[in-house]
């Protein structure tokens, strides 16, 4: 071995020796995927579980940066919680090799996969291709949007987490019957509100809302992308702005992440609405949790349809 | 069950000796059990008509659940799922496949560079797929007009102990930034002039050997990152290796932080070292880069802005030119410096705008990747050349799936050429191709 081979070898092994034993933790380390999935597993975990998340409830789901610092949180995780139906297969992969956990890479004892556990809508049936736009061949991915998801997610969570932690898992059950309570109360409610606008028409800006929609009864007659992923064109929005007068619909229902610019004009063009409504915990500040995402989006949509009659 | 069949046998027998005025409502009693035994009976048959992946960890818990927590089940009464999966389930563990298209086309005067006018640059087909609970493997081929090359194939251990990744196969060396970046995710059509006259252009430091890297401990939630290298040594223009001790070997250590939730900054530095392919000796190869990104996470998709920088000091040993050699000088070191700056912003959600400024030195006559020198004819003491250009480049996104891009490029080269062109580029993808590191 010559010198500058020696050089390398002793250089190699000071940096990997100054790395330290990583600690044990006491609590679980649960990482979700977004806050949505975050804030369900604080309705069961609670002060005994550590959650942490990765995308803002304000940003868009699709399209966050894989950053090095997301990669310190699951280096630490016990479990990792995804949406899953690709929603996050255009940073998330990365972020799951980078982080040298073996726990949370996919078929792992920490993975957790909600998807699995929910009803999900529009799952294709016939041919899927990218001429229709960004679309995702599992079904779609914003299935957290109905209350009865949020359940099963849930007492997902308390599955896994009795199973990774015993000794709290009366406390898991506890919090889950709890929470399945006030989520039974809380439904109701809504339900209630949404009762006089059952069967209303409404245009969505992207396929965010079909769970949310047909929980309540809304009918989604299009949206402001021609396809989904794909930007608005003026020949779509006149399509829209048509539809819109052709078949009354007043309302359009918009993330936070979109620009508003193409909506208003067609609100403008046909006498509606926007209603700019929140897909996730964590959309604006005021929504810290699961309850307070459906309380604000029901407002909203009623303090609107009060408005447009 | 059992107990269920037994307690009507028990109430039957304490009927017996009971007065008769308790009998009406023993029996009474009797009927509402039997009753609240048959909701029991269909709550089981429903909760076994569950599918698997709901069931599966409801079973796996341990501890005892409340009955109360038991989730109502809508539209789960689904009928039993007879036989197995189809013959094309089996499909489902085919790796991800990708394929990229890169077409390349070129006008204007481009003096020593010869770019074709139209050109199917590079079409790449990626394999991806999970091997087994303990690894991954990537595999990138490279399908250019003049042949095939294995751009990357290379197995990733991901649990490995002590927080270690090892990567096995042909990989980029992690020597900067842009020597790691496939073709299609450049913010240009080309490659900066640093990576072209030191870091061999294209194909960069792209050899068959180990990688092995561990996030290191740092404060204040910086990730710091350790990588060493150990390759074969052959990268086309950088390394050569003559005997199996040419080895090459590349170490790079990179942190990164949040400067804010829109933007953070990663700094790296880099060292290369190798077998000289122009001379009896090594080449060093010493780099710096820096990476500035912004991006307002509530209009993430309409705007962002990255800044980047790599500064590239090289150390090589040379043969003097054909025209000095009758000087018997046998060998002689030069140390030849580049570095570029760059910056691409958003402004709408298929835009972008971005312009890059390059400045490199390069040993007379060496090769470059592209091609872009002549023979030297100048004297040893003056065998650096510098070339210095800058480029404006505006992108555009049909979809994610596609891109449109333009690229004016004015070159001044150490010969006293310049070059001024226009670069166009279309570039497609399909199938599920693996998104990149940050």
């Amino acid at each position: 071995m010559n010198i500058p081979t020696k050089l390398y070898v002793w250089a190699v092994s000071v940096l990997f020796a100054a790395a330290g034993a990583a600690h044990a933790a006491s609590k679980l380390n649960v990482v979700t995927s977004t806050q949505d999935m975050a804030a369900l597993a604080r309705e069961i975990g609670a002060d005994k579980v550590n959650i942490d998340s990765i995308a803002m409830g304000y940003q868009d789901p699709h399209f966050v940066e894989p950053k090095p610092s997301f990669v310190l949180k699951l280096q630490k995780a016990d479990i990792l919680a995804v949406v899953g139906l690709q929603l996050e297969i255009g940073w998330l992969p990365p972020l799951q090799t980078q982080s040298r956990n073996a726990k949370i890479q996919v078929g792992g004892a920490g993975y957790m996969d909600m998807s699995q556990y929910c009803q999900v809508l529009e799952i294709p049936t016939g041919q899927v291709t990218r001429a229709m736009g960004d679309v995702h061949p599992l079904g779609n991915p914003h299935y957290w949007l109905d209350p009865d998801n949020g359940r099963r997610i849930a007492k997902a969570f308390v599955d896994k987490f009795s199973q990774a932690d015993p000794a709290d898992a009366a406390f898991f059950a506890q919090r889950y019957a709890d929470f399945d309570q006030r989520l039974t109360a809380a439904v109701k409610g809504w339900e209630a509100k949404m009762a006089p606008y059952r069967g209303r028409k409404v245009i969505t800006y992207h396929r965010s809302w079909p769970n949310f929609c047909e929980r309540f009864g809304l009918v989604v007659v299009d949206y402001v992308e021609p396809r989904p992923g794909i930007p608005p064109t003026p020949s779509h929005t006149l399509e829209v702005i048509n539809t819109m007068k052709r078949e009354g619909i007043k309302l359009i229902l918009v993330e936070p992440y979109f620009d508003l610019r193409t909506p208003n004009s067609i609100a403008r063009g046909a006498g509606g609405e926007v209603a700019q409504l929140m897909p996730s915990v964590g959309g604006v500040k005021e929504i810290t949790n699961y309850f307070q995402l459906f309380d604000y989006d029901i407002n909203e949509l009623v303090n609107l349809f009060q408005k447009v009659k | 069950m059992r107990v269920f069949m037994l307690a009507p046998a028990l109430m039957w027998l304490f009927a017996h000796q009971l007065p008769a005025q308790d009998t009406t409502e023993l029996l009474n009693r009797m009927k509402a059990m039997e009753e609240r035994i048959k909701t029991l009976e269909a709550e089981v048959q429903s909760l076994k008509a569950q599918p698997v992946a709901a069931a599966a960890p409801a079973t796996a818990a341990t501890a005892p659940v409340a009955p109360t927590a038991v989730a109502p089940a809508p539209q789960e009464q689904a009928p039993v799922a007879l036989g197995g999966a189809g013959g094309a389930a089996a499909k489902v563990l085919n790796p991800d496949i990708s394929a990229i298209g890169d077409f390349i086309g070129a006008a204007g005067y481009g003096a020593n560079r010869k770019i074709p006018s139209l050109e199917m640059h590079e079409s790449e087909i990626g394999f991806q797929e999970v091997i087994d609970p303990y690894a991954r493997a990537d595999f990138f081929i490279s399908f250019g007009e003049q042949g095939v090359t294995l751009e990357e194939g290379f197995l990733t251990f991901t649990a490995l102990p002590s927080a270690l990744q090892l990567k096995v196969g042909k990989m980029r060396a992690a020597f900067g930034r842009v020597n790691t970046l496939h073709n299609h995710v450049l913010p240009w059509t080309d490659r900066p002039l640093v990576t072209q006259n030191l870091v061999g252009g294209e194909d960069g430091i792209d050899d068959a050997g180990l990688s092995l890297s561990r996030i290191l401990p740092a404060p204040k939630g910086i990730f710091l990152e350790g990588v060493a290298q150990i390759f074969r040594g052959d990268s086309e223009n950088v390394f050569a290796a003559a005997r199996r001790n040419d080895v090459s070997t590349v170490e790079h250590l990179h942190a990164y932080g949040d400067l804010s939730e829109s933007t953070n900054l990663d700094i790296g530095g880099s060292y290369a070292r190798g077998h000289s392919p122009f001379g009896n000796g090594t080449n060093q190869l010493y780099g710096a880069d820096l990476t500035v990104h912004w991006k307002p996470l509530r209009r993430a998709i309409y705007h962002s802005f990255v800044g980047r920088t790599e500064l590239i000091w090289a150390r090589t040993t040379t043969t003097p030119p054909v025209a000095t050699a009758s000087l018997a000088i046998p060998r002689q070191t030069i140390t030849p410096f580049g570095f570029y700056v760059s910056g691409d912003y958003q402004f709408g959600r298929r835009w972008f705008f971005g312009g890059r400024f390059d400045r490199s030195q390069r040993g007379c006559g060496l090769p470059t990747n592209p091609a872009t020198t002549t023979p030297c004819t100048l004297p040893p003491a003056d065998t650096l050349l510098q070339d210095t250009g800058g480029s404006l480049i505006l992108t555009y996104w049909p979809s994610e799936f596609s891109q449109i891009r333009g690229q004016l490029r004015r070159t001044h080269y150490g010969e006293g050429l310049t070059a001024n062109e226009l670069i166009f580029q279309f570039m497609f993808s399909m199938g599920a191709h693996g998104a990149h590191p940050f």
